[in-house]
């Protein structure tokens, strides 16, 4: 086989990749622009509208008033989340005994809807950027914990009685058998917080603020900026997807071992 | 060198309790190959823990050099039964050797030598950057091999390595066995159910009672030191002791400490 016939083949292989990707989006959106044309509604803009504005409203100096602070509270109050998470995490899935004496307690803060902590924080904190982390970091570090919790309680003990006949301890006991055991459930717990704290993101961004994405579209809003406000939306949409390609990129690597593993059993 | 003494062991307690082991008491030699056998279900692995310090046993003791074990020793390597569990999957063959010796503070230098040496010893030499999940099963087994071996214990602890390979892949590893006891002098306790193992592999074969276990009987196996998957296996005198064990273990399983019968 020649080299070009390679490439043209892998190409090709490609081009059914993207064109299987972009099938439905350019179907929805077609539909989408029907309607709107059709509707006449003053609410729905069409997708050229959303598409100019779009360009106009965020690609100016929106972008670093509005959208990089939101970015980056969401990454401070994720991050903090999964410090939090992993070490408690790892803590009361080592001790059986602390962890029958807290989880009641957990499971008790768990129910309570992170949003409706907003106005309570508000009083407490205040209103400012530790608020709008509290807000996050309460709401993200559930799965982190919880998952963390089942990693490492599934520690197999066959391993873990290895890692005592040779002498590993301390750290090395910790980071290589703990950690690395639990990684699988502490990536899914991560996973779900991500999600989360785009929510809680903006959620904390709609009270008593004045500046940031969930600002922005509530005000949008309330001012009839209507394709602006479907902008935002969009703009939301785009950053979930970023954000777990990216987090897609950093697990595959981390659990590459995991994948490994499961691909062998199945092979069996 | 290794003294085995009294050793009981009850898991649970009240009315629930389970006499695992009884009364054990026997001795390993300095550089012997002995091999444990019994019935199943008779406490072999109770034993191999309290012999590893794993487990704390309920009375008796056990001693190694003269030293009462309260934990694991740092002389003393092991390798179990369910080797795709006891290697780090997310470590290649290099990394699952070597961690142990990093916890030994050795210097890369002999670290490295080490991991060559023993990889080598269980032909494994141009595996050592895969990944354990990437090997086959009696392959990975080499690879907890390899991992005791660069440990250089003393004594060497094995529960039912081969109990999970393949027939062909087993007559492999215990010839691989009989050679790496020779070439490291370890003291080598072999815990397996299977009878035919026990006697090609030993200098001496332990027999247990059905549990709660006590130490049946204690053959010495006076087989040449050389010794050959097909010529040992057919020469009378295994034939001979292996039906000797075997009578052994169906005393044991009608009852405990019931009276040998003469050697043959």
């Amino acid at each position: 086989m020649t080299m070009a016939n390679t490439v043209a083949r892998a190409a090709r292989r490609g081009g059914v990749r993207v064109a299987e990707i972009l099938l439905l989006p350019v179907v929805l959106i077609a539909l989408w622009w029907g309607y709107s044309v059709v509707s006449a509604s003053y609410y729905t803009a069409t997708p050229g509208e959303i598409a100019t504005t779009f360009g106009e409203v965020w690609f100016s100096e929106r972008f670093m008033v509005d959208v990089v602070p939101s970015v980056g509270l969401l990454l401070a109050g994720f991050a903090l989340a999964a410090v939090l998470g992993t070490t408690l995490g790892v803590v009361l899935g080592l001790s059986p005994n602390t962890r029958a004496t807290v989880e009641p307690v957990l499971e008790f803060f768990r129910a309570i809807p992170p949003p409706v902590l907003v106005p309570l924080l508000m009083l407490l904190i205040g209103v400012n950027t530790p608020m709008k982390v509290a807000v996050i970091v309460s709401g993200c570090v559930w799965p982190v914990l919880l998952n963390t919790i089942e990693g490492v309680r599934g520690v197999d003990p066959v391993l873990a009685d290895t890692c005592r006949c040779y002498g590993v301890r301390g750290r090395r006991w910790l980071t290589t058998l703990v950690l690395r055991s639990a990684s699988p459930q502490i990536m899914a717990g991560l996973r779900q917080a991500l999600a989360i704290a785009i929510i809680l993101m903006v959620i904390s961004e709609m009270f008593a603020t004045t500046s940031g994405l969930g600002f922005s579209i509530v005000q949008f809003q309330r001012s009839f900026a209507i394709p602006e406000m479907w902008s935002g939306i969009v703009l939301l949409g785009l950053l979930g997807v970023t954000l777990s390609i990216m987090f897609a990129w950093v697990e595959r690597r981390v659990l590459r071992w995991y994948h490994g593993v499961r691909a062998a059993a199945r092979d069996e | 060198m290794l003294d085995v003494n009294g050793l009981q062991k009850i898991y649970g307690g009240g009315e629930r309790e389970v006499e695992a082991v009884r009364d054990l008491t026997f001795r390993l030699e300095e550089g012997e190959l002995s091999c444990l056998v019994g019935p199943s279900g008779c406490g072999k692995t109770t034993l191999l823990k309290c012999v590893a310090g794993l487990l704390r046993p309920t009375a008796g003791s056990v001693s190694l050099a003269g030293h009462a074990i309260s934990g694991p020793p740092r002389d003393m390597a092991v390798v179990f039964q369910e080797y795709g569990r006891s290697l780090f999957s997310w470590l290649t063959v290099r990394g699952n050797v070597e961690l142990p010796l990093k916890e030994k503070k050795l210097g890369k230098g002999r670290r490295d030598s080490l991991v060559n040496e023993a990889l080598q010893a269980v032909g494994l030499a141009d595996s050592a950057e895969s990944y354990p999940w990437q090997l086959s099963g009696g392959m990975q087994q080499r690879v907890a091999i390899a991992r005791a071996i660069a440990y250089e214990p003393r004594v060497l602890l094995m529960d039912e390595p081969f109990a999970a390979v393949d027939a062909q892949t087993r007559a492999d590893l215990e010839d691989l066995i009989r050679g790496l006891w020779k070439r490291f002098a370890m003291t080598v306790l072999f815990i397996t159910h299977d009878i035919d193992e026990a006697v090609y592999l030993g200098q001496r074969v332990l027999v247990l009672s059905s549990s709660p276990t006590v130490v049946q009987d204690d053959i010495a196996v006076d087989l040449p030191d050389e010794r050959d998957q097909l010529s040992t296996r057919s020469d009378q005198r295994f034939t001979a002791l292996r039906s000797l064990v075997y009578t052994e273990i169906q005393n044991a399983k009608n009852g405990p400490a019931a009276p040998s019968p003469a050697a043959p």
